[in-house]
């Protein structure tokens, strides 16, 4: 599937390193978490994101995070919901502004929750056609918690209406 | 339907249109699910998690749907439409869990949509009924009536409720998530066996306070929950809980379903370190974004409905008078009914445990009646309990003569509440297709053979609980007699455990020895309770000769027949 951001497919402008392909010396990269140092030995001006697993403690991303313009969560299943966590944590406990790219095998069906947490793009291995993501996004206008968007809260309950 | 100028429901939140809008897209989305899965885009493996969030299992004959009741409260038109949906899509019957929920045994996948539409049309659904997510906060039944009540629960159960509903960061945790919540000293929500217990008092600023205790829970591997805060501050209860949550996301395990609870993780770390992760997480937070201000409280507090409790003044004297008139009446009111805050009321139990009966089951046309004695009797208003049994919460004591005969015109006087009779079991192989053994027919022994009420009321105040596996849906490890199912070559054999208990006192029971062929498993308790009876001193209950003589002395009488 195409990279898709609030809905819409967007052009991908990040080249993801695999663990053991040569890492370019310019151009926006995204490696994996174990080649973090080697990504960030690249001047400071190359962009960097980092592709982190479910497993990963977000807080050791912490000295490198201004050099980062995207972290990318994996869900290696769409059982596994801690990347919920992580990027809430990026976004809360961090401050991460940059781009926050689910990948993996989420589903379609927890589009709403990603955004929520924090997640700004998804890249996934699914087939299905985009409009079933940009239903997901659409098809419920209220929340009962606060998230990380800040929503705008709906009369004196915890009510908020999602846009 | 009520509409927002309607007076509100009592005891239930009211829902407005926003919360209706809420549940008509997720019922809308749910049937794009089902569409989906149908057409294939979904496999099986993907549709589970969905259908589950939606109350949807796949059982050993058909599917099952678990109907929400949040906190077990629910209103007579509520349970008319439930009744309507026994007669449409069921067997003509359903069945009250000890989530204080309703399960529908007999649905089909397709049905699915019309039925959540049909409840969405009165304001229920089945979100979160089941699946790794947070499910249905379970409260005391007597809440807001009861005369030993500090503070009602059911305000902050609703919070949590909403604040639960589809999380955007909790719908995908290592494994179920159960949160319990009381307002009194006495417990009567088992809230040191959840994942999540909270007790709620009132502070020193007229705000409430609550102990939060985590980790507990029975299945597998039965574990006392450990109080980790005291004193939580009201503004603090979702960002707190917030963090427990969090911490068990992240850290909770997910390669073993047997070890994924919280409970595997608060005694894999050591509660110190538990507490010391949940607490750093907790300071990280942004408190001013995730505070419970006292006006939203307050905001969720109005939508609530409040009964206007006007009694006669001899209300109390007419029952007084009433119970010396008719002794079986007399003996229902000693076991069916609770003290009330309200003198000139009370709470009457109906037993869903008739003689020989299947503890939950309930008729449509019994559903019918219950909705029709609680708009006579009780504001329209309806409590399941985590027993399986049914509460009027405000009964004029004056009037209570006349719900009784009624009830027992109807089959539901029975008077067996906490007693021998009150028996909670889980479906067992009959419906499930985990359970190694069939629980239903051994509560229904048990309760025929123990049918006469004096003998009931002589034997006094006894837990049984049956759990058809070791998943422990029917809490044996929490009865003072527990029972558990177990497959010994193909054939039904039981393990009794003594001396469990979920109240205040509470304690996980202990397996008093080999598992027994089905066809003596009842003769077996029979034993129990006659040694029992000769062994208790004064009225002493069957938990306190147990604790006081310890097993021992029940050995012989199970395994050694005179």
């Amino acid at each position: 599937m195409p990279l898709l951001e609030n809905g819409h497919i967007k052009d991908d402008t990040w080249v993801t390193v695999t663990e053991d392909a040569p890492l370019p010396a310019t151009g926006a990269v995204i490696v994996p978490f174990a080649r973090l140092e080697e990504g960030l030995a690249r001047g400071a001006d190359a962009p960097l994101g980092v592709t982190i697993g479910p497993d990963v403690d977000v807080s050791l991303l912490r000295p490198a995070l201004p050099r980062l313009g995207l972290v990318a969560v994996t869900f290696t299943t769409f059982r596994d919901g801690r990347a919920f966590t992580q990027a809430r944590a990026l976004r809360e406990h961090l401050s991460f502004t940059g781009e926050i790219r689910a990948t993996g095998k989420p589903l379609p069906d927890q589009y709403e929750f990603m955004l929520r947490c924090g997640v700004t793009t998804v890249q996934t291995e699914r087939a299905e056609d985009i409009s079933v993501w940009q239903q997901a996004h659409e098809i419920i206008s209220v929340a009962y918690q606060p998230s990380v968007l800040h929503e705008r809260r709906q009369g004196l309950g915890l009510r908020r209406f999602l846009s | 339907m009520s509409t927002d100028t309607a007076p509100l429901p009592v005891g239930r939140y009211a829902y407005d249109q926003v919360d209706r809008t809420f549940l008509s897209q997720r019922v809308a989305q749910f049937r794009e699910q089902v569409n989906r899965r149908v057409k294939g885009d979904l496999s099986e493996d993907e549709f589970k998690p969905l259908r589950l969030m939606n109350g949807l299992y796949l059982q050993l004959h058909a599917y099952m749907l678990r109907v929400a009741v949040p906190y077990g409260m629910m209103g007579s038109d509520q349970m008319r439409m439930l009744a309507h949906i026994a007669r449409t899509y069921d067997r003509d019957y359903g069945h009250f869990t000890t989530r204080q929920n309703m399960q529908f045994n007999w649905i089909r996948l397709e049905d699915t949509p019309d039925i959540l539409q049909h409840l969405a049309d009165v304001d229920m659904h089945a979100i979160q009924t089941s699946g790794n997510c947070i499910r249905n906060v379970t409260c005391d039944e007597f809440a807001g009536a009861a005369a030993d009540e500090l503070l009602d629960p059911r305000i902050h159960a609703e919070i949590l409720r909403q604040w639960s509903t589809l999380h955007p960061e909790f719908s995908f945790l290592p494994r179920k998530f159960k949160i319990a919540i009381s307002g009194s000293p006495h417990d009567r929500v088992a809230a040191r066996f959840h994942d999540i217990g909270l007790v709620a008092r009132p502070g020193a600023q007229g705000r409430p306070v609550f102990d939060v205790f985590v980790g507990g829970g029975l299945g597998r591997t039965p574990i006392i929950g450990v109080q980790l805060r005291d004193n939580l501050p009201e503004e603090d209860l979702v960002a707190y809980l917030e963090a427990i949550v969090r911490v068990y996301n992240a850290y909770g395990r997910r390669d073993n379903m047997y070890k994924a609870r919280i409970k595997i993780l608060v005694q894999a770390l050591g509660v110190e370190a538990f507490r010391e992760k949940v607490d750093a997480e907790f300071a990280l937070m942004d408190r001013a974004d995730y505070r419970l201000d006292p006006a939203i409280v307050d905001g969720i507090r109005a939508r609530f409905g409040i009964p206007e409790l006007v009694a006669p003044a001899d209300a109390a004297q007419k029952l007084a008078a009433d119970r010396k008139a008719d002794p079986a009446f007399d003996r229902w009111v000693r076991t069916n009914t609770h003290p009330h805050r309200n003198d000139g009321f009370i709470s009457a139990v109906i037993s869903i445990k008739p003689d020989g009966g299947i503890p939950g089951d309930v008729t449509a046309d019994q559903m019918d009646l219950i909705a029709e004695l609680a708009d006579g009797w009780s504001f329209g208003e309806i409590r399941v309990t985590h027993m399986q049994n049914v509460v009027l919460g405000h009964v004029r004591k004056d009037r209570l003569r006349e719900l009784w005969g009624k009830l027992v015109a109807a089959g539901l006087g029975t008077p067996n509440i906490g007693l021998v009779g009150d028996i909670i079991a889980c479906p067992g192989l009959d419906y499930c297709s985990l359970a190694n053994a069939r629980s239903i027919p051994i509560a229904q022994k048990l309760s025929a053979r123990f049918a006469d009420p004096e003998l009931q009321e002589r034997i006094g105040r006894l837990h049984i609980n049956i759990s058809g596996c070791i998943n422990a849906c029917g809490h044996h490890h929490a009865g003072h007699i527990g029972i558990l199912g177990v497959d010994k070559r193909g054939e039904e054999f039981f393990q009794l455990t003594l001396g469990g208990s979920a109240a205040n006192d509470v304690a996980i029971g202990q397996i008093i020895g080999p598992a027994l062929p089905e066809d003596e498993t009842v003769d077996a308790i029979a034993r129990l309770i006659d040694t029992y009876l000769v062994l208790r001193q004064g009225d002493e209950q069957f938990i306190d000769t147990y604790r006081r003589l310890g097993a021992a002395s029940f050995k012989d009488a199970v395994y050694a027949p005179a």
